[in-house]
């Protein structure tokens, strides 16, 4: 059989897209809400304000002219990454991690002229990287070095965990992992790997790759398996403090872990994907329900997440 | 809890008006569910045949008003050198020829189309009943009428079985001394049923003569045939006079009730009237259509078969388009097959249906294939987002007219029609698909393309189903049963085909 009986799917309590919509993100996310999120300079904004970590802004540009101001605002940096603030799924990041005899160097090691990041933040302002071609403005911000606990299981780009939190509680986490087919990037229907999380305790557990168990990245051969993520709770506390600055129910946090900064918030999302489930083999229904039901206490952050941890493990 | 049961119960009353509607023209009105089904109609020419005398000459012909069972649909009066007119009078319509000096054989026709409708049609005019003029019978007769009135009595129990007796007395082989007096006076068939009338009249039954014609296919120069009705307290009941059978006969079309003769001549003579009956096929959304206008219900009257035929036929591709965005809404929510842009597949089937499928398909990919190409280049160029739109808008007209040229001059006619496509459409396609090429890598864009045509090919194959397109043109009320459906599936919140695949890993333990 190619298909799950859908009783069995509904008794273990696994989300589909239909009641994520429904239930979920129509029901928790006012409308309204939605541009704090999806235009990372107002995130970024609403986060420094809560004092909630975030990569720093470097600078931003606009409009057009303000292109050939880049070069010298850009001459004290010499690793940065320039992403449109509209965009999603990873697309339009240029990431610079170098300069050299005045030509700057990507990930990869390929050099690159002014004149080529001054197309690239161009293009970015004209909406080439935000859908429907609205007008967007280029961010230039902090570069993070990722922590080395993912050095040897992550393949170029940079990997992220990814939190769903529902009304404040973290419900769910993942760890994603970039790979070669998945271009640097960390999105699963991209091709990187979904690792589930531990809730309780911050460890990694099986891992899923274009939809099917794995236990090693096939770009570096090393098990994911068993990891523990440092600063596990303090992760957490950073995730569910979005709640109170966004409004927004339903939401996934992307995270990343810098080396020297720890925890840093990268996005948030309004329609977070469902692939957690599977990367954490087990379905999210249920711990949304039990979620529900605490909503009512109105308890505080640190209440919240002990509540997370106390409950959600597997 | 409380918007969640009014969203319900809209839902219920949508579906409930657009089923409802459906059956009620269904079963009232007898509109066929599935398209080119026949019905037969029966046609029934009347021909009047007399001698001008030379002066002024007077038709009066009676002619059908209603049948239980049957409802006419036309009437033809086909006559030279005569004025016409309708007239109505207490036991229905006459047809009135009239000339000022006609002279030699004269021949007058009027006919009738008419077809079954069994449970839409007209009331039966019914007058009072009365006990109708007792005839004049002599002594002898007298005597011998009384006789088998009060034996017929005495072996009877009410009017009905007194009538079956005397009539069963009346054709029995065996006959009675008085019932064979009778007779003498009475042998044809015609006087046999004057006769019955009398003695029925005699024993105080109110009594009448209803004439028409058995229908059957080719028959020619027939002439009416005589059914009695007996009325037995509270209501009409026919009988047969020859066999006594009770009940109006199947296949029998009132022509004339009453005893008001069937032609009135003035100004001529030897008058002859003979019936030919013929049987044909309509369309039986023809004869449907023609139910519902006779019973004059508002709904129909503002239907779409009131607008001109043109209209009409704008309108038969739009009540498609409901159609197809079900399918759509399926295939998102039910089945969970991603297209890009919702509609999208929708437009390019109602294209389809002016190319016809496999020459719409080639020309599809051709102008899409072409455009992203085009598109590519344009991308290089940096251009803002609605310049560059334009552009691929103006770069796509000039491909359909440059592929409309060269397959004309090809000779190959479906070049023309991919004019019909809608290029608004195709220069978006161009672009969301070149914009997912860019984003999210060829396969994603590969995959999304083919989605959206696959689902359009659907689309297309439902829509052009002849039942489909039968169902939404002649029950456009459907569409509020369709859009119920739509809502319901709108608050669907189980999973998607797709996912039962996709999370199937989850269930494996």
């Amino acid at each position: 059989m190619i298909f799950a009986n859908p009783l069995k799917l509904s008794k273990h309590g696994v989300l589909g897209m239909n009641m994520r919509n429904v239930d979920f993100v129509y029901a928790y996310n006012p409308r309204h809400l939605f541009p704090q999120v999806d235009n990372k300079l107002i995130t970024k904004e609403l986060a420094e304000k809560a004092g909630i970590a975030v990569p720093k802004l470097y600078a931003v540009v606009h409009f057009q002219h303000q292109v050939k101001l880049l070069p010298k605002l850009l001459e004290s940096y010499d690793q940065f990454v320039v992403k449109p603030s509209k965009g999603s799924g990873g697309k339009g990041i240029l990431v610079v991690t170098g300069k050299q005899n005045g030509y700057y160097m990507k990930a990869s090691g390929s050099l690159f002229d002014n004149k080529d990041l001054d197309h690239h933040v161009s293009n970015i302002v004209s909406g080439l990287y935000s859908l429907g071609g609205q007008i967007d403005s280029a961010m230039i911000e902090y570069y993070v070095n990722f922590s080395p606990i993912f050095k040897d299981i992550s393949y170029q780009g940079v990997p992220d965990i990814r939190v769903l939190l529902f009304q404040g509680y973290p419900a769910m986490a993942m760890l994603r992992l970039p790979t070669r087919m998945s271009d640097g990037k960390a999105n699963l229907h991209q091709g990187a790997i979904g690792v589930g999380v531990d809730i309780r305790r911050g460890t990694t557990l099986g891992g899923v790759y274009h939809n099917r168990p794995i236990e090693i990245h096939p770009d570096t051969g090393k098990s994911f398996k068993d990891i523990s993520i440092p600063n596990w709770h303090d992760l957490l506390i950073l995730a569910a403090r979005c709640y109170e600055i966004t409004g927004l129910g339903y939401m996934g946090i992307d995270i990343v872990l810098d080396k020297t900064y720890g925890p840093m918030i990268l996005e948030l999302n309004a329609r977070p994907g469902l692939a957690i489930q599977v990367a954490n083999d087990v379905g999210l229904v249920p711990r949304l329900r039990k979620i529900e039901k605490m909503a009512s206490k109105k308890l505080d952050i640190e209440q919240r997440v002990r509540f997370a941890q106390k409950e959600f493990h597997c | 809890m409380h918007s969640k049961l009014q969203f319900y119960i809209i839902i219920f009353f949508l579906a409930l008006i657009g089923f409802g509607l459906t059956f009620y023209k269904c079963f009232f009105f007898e509109y066929p569910l599935l398209p080119g089904k026949y019905e037969e109609v029966w046609i029934v020419e009347a021909k009047i045949t007399f001698t001008a005398e030379g002066g002024p000459v007077k038709a009066s012909f009676f002619t059908p008003g209603a049948t239980p069972g049957y409802l006419i649909q036309n009437e033809d009066f086909a006559s030279t050198n005569y004025g016409f007119t309708k007239t109505k009078d207490e036991y229905g319509w006459r047809a009135n020829w009239h000339a000022r000096e006609v002279k030699g054989f004269q021949t007058l026709y009027y006919r009738v189309q008419f077809f079954s409708s069994v449970r839409f049609n007209l009331a039966l005019l019914d007058e009072k009943p009365a006990v109708g003029d007792t005839p004049f019978f002599d002594e002898l007769y007298r005597t011998a009428a009384d006789t088998l009135i009060d034996q017929t009595r005495t072996l009877s129990a009410d009017t009905l079985t007194f009538t079956a007796e005397l009539i069963k007395r009346l054709n029995s082989p065996s006959q009675s001394q008085n019932v064979k007096l009778l007779l003498r006076e009475h042998n044809s068939i015609k006087s046999k049923t004057e006769l019955l009338l009398g003695l029925l009249a005699r024993a105080g039954i109110p009594a009448r003569i209803v004439r028409g014609l058995f229908l059957e296919d080719g028959i020619r120069n027939r002439s009416l045939f005589d059914l009695i009705q007996v009325y037995d307290g509270s209501q009409w009941v026919f009988f047969n006079p020859l066999t006594g059978d009770i009940g109006l006969p199947e296949d029998f079309f009132i022509w004339q009730k009453g005893g008001k003769s069937l032609l009135d001549l003035v100004g001529g003579k030897d008058s002859n009237v003979s019936f030919s009956i013929t049987r044909d096929l309509r369309t039986s959304l023809e004869l449907a259509s023609h139910r519902a206008d006779s019973s004059k219900a508002a709904f129909i009257d503002f239907s779409i078969y009131s607008l001109p035929i043109e209209k009409q036929n704008a309108l038969k591709l739009l009540l498609l388009v409901p159609i197809g965005a079900l399918v759509v809404v399926i295939m998102n929510n039910l089945v969970g097959l991603p297209t890009s842009g919702t509609f999208m597949p929708v437009l390019i089937a109602l294209a389809f249906k002016q190319t016809e499928l496999l020459p719409g398909l080639c020309m599809f990919c051709i102008i899409i294939g072409a455009g992203l190409q085009i598109r590519s280049y344009l991308s290089h160029l940096n251009l803002l987002f609605v310049p560059r739109i334009s552009a691929v808008v103006i770069v796509v007209i000039l491909l359909m007219t440059g592929m409309s040229v060269f397959s004309f001059k090809l000779g190959i006619q479906h070049g023309l029609t991919i004019t019909f496509f809608p290029m608004i459409i195709l220069a978006w396609t161009i672009e969301r698909i070149s914009l997912i090429w860019e984003e999210l890598g060829h396969k994603e864009a590969l995959t999304q393309a083919l989605g959206s045509l696959f689902v359009a090919c659907i689309v297309f194959l439902i829509m052009d189903n002849s039942i489909v397109e039968h169902l939404t043109f002649t029950f456009p009320e459907l569409i509020l049963a369709n859009l119920a459906t739509i809502l319901l599936i709108g608050n669907y919140t189980g999973y998607r085909l797709s996912e039962l695949r996709r999370f199937k890993s989850l269930v494996k333990k």
